[in-house]
């Protein structure tokens, strides 16, 4: 198990979510909302095509967390994020965390998940449980 | 026009949620997770969980349902047209496995105004079927235009 500091980074996580994963997350999650896999529709509500889910973008920020923790999921204890801009399939998510305090074998992390110059989710703080 | 804010403190009726192992299979592979104890309940008991074990994340699966009476409430008053997902929180208890009954209750926080955006906070508590609680959800819906 990987030991942490104040100021450390978490291994980045990058993913690109294909054309069809927005509605693969739609019936998985039970999101029947078409803005995010109707082309069509998501235009004509003034979208600039189909956006992924934010809860979507929140898993992977989740994901880079259990990852650093020898990937069990027991080890995400709380997850606060907050959505600002929209994030967009076949575009990469680089998600950046960063240690803010170290604690009784639990680390709190300062999370950014960003697909180039737009950060989609921001200000995320986690708290995770090492070994 | 100010919003109704009538509705903080309201507390809606617990929807249930049963996990199936598919279910949980079929959340993982969408997020990207290949971690085998989210796939095979073999894999889970050898690492210590009571069968397939879901992601962390799988908690807008089974508290998700408990979400709809309350955002669709005429007595919340939300327009749902303008409404955008502002912020989620989620603090995490028993993890949730395969064959699990998850009961998952809501209540009004908070309804606010600032800047012409109304915001909605609920929170949502989760429990199993031996009454450990799974996940606590604090859900921010923000509309715009109010």
């Amino acid at each position: 198990m990987m030991s942490y500091a104040t100021g450390d980074s978490l291994p980045e996580l990058r993913v690109t979510p294909d054309a069809g994963l927005t509605k693969r997350y739609a019936d998985a999650s039970g999101d029947p909302n078409p803005i995010h896999f109707d082309e069509e529709f998501a235009k004509s509500v003034g979208l600039p095509g189909c956006i992924l889910h934010g809860l979507y973008s929140m898993a992977q920020v989740a994901r880079a967390h259990t990852d650093a923790a020898d990937g069990d999921p027991r080890s995400l204890k709380r997850l606060e994020v907050q959505f600002r801009g929209m994030g967009f399939p076949e575009q990469e998510i680089v998600v950046t965390s960063t240690v803010k305090d170290v604690a009784d074998g639990r680390i709190v992390t300062e999370t950014v998940a960003a697909q180039g110059e737009s950060r989609i989710i921001r200000n995320a703080s986690a708290e995770l449980e090492l070994g | 026009m100010a919003i109704q804010t009538g509705a903080a403190g309201k507390r809606w009726d617990p929807v249930t949620f049963e996990v199936d192992a598919d279910r949980i299979s079929q959340y993982a592979s969408a997020i990207g997770e290949e971690n085998p104890v989210h796939h095979d309940a073999e894999a889970a008991k050898a690492a210590g969980f009571r069968d397939q074990v879901a992601p962390p994340m799988f908690a807008v699966v089974y508290s998700g349902p408990a979400l709809g009476p309350a955002i669709l409430d005429p007595e919340v008053g939300m327009n749902v047209a303008t409404m955008v997902h502002g912020g989620q929180e989620f603090v995490w208890g028993e993890p949730v496995c395969a064959g699990d009954e998850i009961t998952t209750e809501v209540t009004c926080q908070s309804i606010d105004e600032r800047d012409g955006k109304g915001f909605y906070v609920f929170q949502s508590v989760s429990r199993n079927q031996d009454g450990q609680e799974t996940v606590r959800g604090t859900w921010t819906d923000i509309v715009r235009g109010v």
